[in-house]
């Protein structure tokens, strides 16, 4: 392919990279909701369409569920479409993600996911190649930005040519690490070219059994695919190895550096999914033992295992021989090839752990503030939160949180353990969230009048990835009388510190109301409205 | 050549400029780079770090290995302490003096201090201070790259400068004067 003359090289985050593979692969549109470490890559497409003037889609999505269905509906007219989210994104987005498999695609739809081991930013490290397996599609893993970039042409190809979604996986290491990436011209969109004259797409159990088995025929395929993969690479050896390594995405770059003259075994580079089985049992055919570099959960470690009938010996995360849980990093691997941590200095004594805190002057803070005095008076208080900045609250100095487990199940948890007698129950869920998936548990406590005081702590933005648009701004006293919530007990405040009293009467009068709450209190996040101040001043000079 | 280098700091100090400005700096001496950071929750006043690395050779991983890194540059000395034991025998560590004490538990900062200065090679220095002595309050993070620029042995001090510029350049002609000024006075630190 042809280098762009005035941008041959870019210093792109993994995510960018991503973004602008998929941008120069004549995507018409991306469809997500932010998540750590996933959401550079819309933002880097809404940044190209502000300067370059360009018309994809790129509003962010109210969750992941739709954006993964408007991604579908993209792909149905025959434009390719890109879906974006991190791993947890991926259980919300599950079901039309399974589903698109049986469909199928039109134009090409890849399927984006950013999986976060280690939990930098995240509740749990779920992996997403087991998503992909389930899916029975192709699932690609990058080891490097350049690779990243690359391959999103290669994935719109093969997704267009199979007919079937394609799974790319990456991790927070490569996602939110910098490269410097060599840019190909962009290809045209797709013309308009919608499914006609067929039922494929409408999953009455008859066609979806038909289109399942269609699916499952191209499985040879797309196994013969991965095999051949220019992703993958394996160099087979004439004689006999000790031990032979596989290293899937990037953990490929943390074996390399342990070996700077060139790895001495057979190593088989795992980027494209389903896993090579034929390669594979070369590979045990010509080493004692295998060990498998793997980010996130035993995947491949797992799958070779059974495979292998050979008396070859498999080591991982499930031997032992690695960490169980965690990513990986070049520490480790040295470990585990039994090379040795390198010489350096001792650990510093005088280390503390510095936490994130909530913003100095953030509403957030007053919230809890205000919770914290009125909830002195009960103690049977339950406090149930949601995912966003405000699960800091948790920490100190407010440690006002009794969960936080996933979008939305601040108002659900507290409905169920309402019912089981707990009072008084207090949700609270900013309004991302609550738009995300807060508003169907509410219409549940809605409809039974269940006794919990739900607060939505209202900052106009999506704040703890860093301040996207929220899609219920300005619409949150219309959402919860539309959704049934009475006037009388549906109360608007300004968390400041100055309203202290007036903030902790509402919440004491509505505990004691024995029905459904809602509390909304409204100030803008105090990150957005700096940036918002500075670029007003901007705009004057 | 490579040079390894840890970035750390607070959220909100500026740590992810400079590893911006050495980045496109890199690009323009053809170099290879890897600059791997952690977002999201530690943007909140937490402690962020960033692992940058350059070469004139390919550069494998993301990530720097213990006892690999040449240079430690930090906003605050407990956070340039926090990665001490990735320092390479004969590694620098340039930091300011300035704690930041958003922690109740923050260890005595002479303690601190001491602890630092017991490694062989430290560059340490009031950044506070210097900056608003020279009317440059907000480019502490500048100034500390521009103490640094001696051990960026593989990017010319030019290059850094035409660096800020490019980066600066959409916020005004003051703040990329500012930081420009605020690089020259780092130079300056022993």
């Amino acid at each position: 392919m042809k280098l762009k003359t005035d941008m041959e090289k870019r210093l792109l985050l993994g995510d960018e990279a991503i973004a602008r593979g998929a941008i120069d692969a004549g995507l018409s549109g991306v469809y997500a909701y932010p998540g750590t470490p996933s959401t550079e890559i819309t933002e880097y497409i809404q940044d190209y369409c502000r300067q370059e003037g360009k018309t994809l889609h790129n509003r962010w999505c109210t969750n992941e569920k739709t954006a993964m269905e408007a991604a579908l509906g993209m792909s149905f007219a025959g434009k390719r479409a890109l879906v974006c989210m991190k791993h947890v994104g991926m259980n919300v987005a599950a079901d039309p993600f399974i589903n698109s498999s049986i469909t199928g695609v039109n134009g090409g739809l890849v399927v984006l996911v950013a999986d976060d081991p280690s939990m930098h930013s995240s509740q749990d490290e779920q992996d997403t190649r087991f998503y992909g397996k389930f899916a029975l599609i192709p699932v690609l893993e990058p080891s490097s930005q350049q690779e990243a970039y690359n391959m999103m042409a290669y994935a719109y190809d093969l997704s267009e040519s199979l007919k079937l979604p394609v799974l790319m996986r990456t991790v927070t290491r490569l996602a939110h690490s910098r490269g410097v990436v060599e840019i190909h011209e962009t290809r045209a969109e797709n013309s308009l070219n919608p499914v006609g004259g067929s039922r494929d797409w409408v999953l009455l159990p008859a066609i979806a059994k038909r289109r399942y088995a269609s699916l499952l025929e191209r499985q040879p395929e797309i196994l013969r695919l991965a095999t051949e993969s220019p992703f993958n690479s394996f160099k087979a050896e004439a004689r006999r190895f000790e031990m032979g390594i596989i290293a899937c995405g990037n953990t490929f770059n943390y074996v390399n550096e342990c070996y700077p003259e060139g790895v001495p075994c057979p190593i088989l580079k795992i980027s494209q999914y389903p896993i090579p089985v034929e390669t594979i049992r070369t590979l045990a055919e010509q080493c004692d033992s295998i060990m498998v570099f793997e980010d996130g959960q035993p995947f491949v470690e797992e799958q070779v295992k059974g495979i292998l009938e050979s008396a070859c010996s498999i080591k991982g995360r499930l031997s032992g021989d690695l960490p169980r849980q965690g990513e990986l990093n070049p520490d480790i691997v040295r470990g585990a090839l039994g090379m040795g941590t390198l010489p350096h200095p001792e650990v510093a004594k005088n280390v503390v752990a510095r936490p994130p805190a909530l913003c100095q002057g953030c509403g957030h803070r007053s919230v809890y503030e205000a919770i914290n005095i009125v909830l002195k008076d009960y103690k049977d208080a339950k406090v149930f939160g949601d995912i966003g900045c405000y699960t800091l609250g948790a920490l100190p100095p407010f440690q006002a949180l009794d969960s936080t487990v996933d979008m939305g199940a601040s108002i659900t948890m507290a409905k169920g353990a309402s019912d089981a007698g707990v009072f008084p129950a207090v949700a609270i869920i900013g309004d991302s969230t609550f738009t995300h998936s807060g508003m169907t548990g509410l219409l549940d406590a809605v409809n039974e009048n269940a006794p919990i005081t739900v607060i939505i702590s209202d900052n106009l933005t999506t704040g703890m990835t860093g301040g996207q648009d929220s899609a219920g701004t300005n619409k949150f006293e219309a959402i919860c009388r539309g959704l049934g919530v009475g006037d009388e007990h549906l109360k608007v405040v300004v968390p400041l510190p100055q309203n202290m009293d007036e903030i902790t009467r509402i919440l004491r009068e509505e505990i004691e109301y024995r029905g459904l709450s809602v509390i909304i209190p409204r100030r803008e996040c105090i990150q957005t409205l700096k940036r918002h101040a500075k670029a007003r001043a901007a705009q004057k000079e | 050549m490579k040079t390894d280098i840890i970035l750390a700091g607070v959220g909100g100090q500026g740590i992810l400029s400079i590893a911006t400005v050495i980045g496109q700096a890199a690009l323009k001496e053809d170099l290879y780079i890897k600059q791997a950071e952690v977002h999201g929750m530690s943007q909140r006043g937490g402690d962020v770090q960033s692992n940058l690395r350059l070469s004139d050779k390919p550069i494998a991983s993301d990530l720097i290995a213990l006892g690999q890194a040449d240079i430690i540059i930090a906003m605050e000395p407990m956070e340039a302490l926090r990665y001490r034991h990735y320092l390479s025998k004969d590694g620098w560590i340039i930091t300011t003096s300035n704690a930041f004490v958003n922690i109740g538990n923050y260890p005595d900062q002479q303690a601190v201090l001491d602890e630092l200065r017991e490694m062989k090679n430290v560059i340490m220095f009031d950044g506070e201070k210097l900056a608003q002595e020279n009317g440059v309050s907000r480019s502490v993070n500048m100034i500390l790259l521009g103490a640094a620029s001696k051990a960026l042995g593989s990017i010319s001090f030019e290059k850094l400068q035409d660096s800020v510029r490019t980066i600066f350049g959409r916020k005004g002609e003051k703040v990329v004067e500012d930081n420009l000024k605020a690089l020259e006075l780092g130079r300056q630190c022993e």
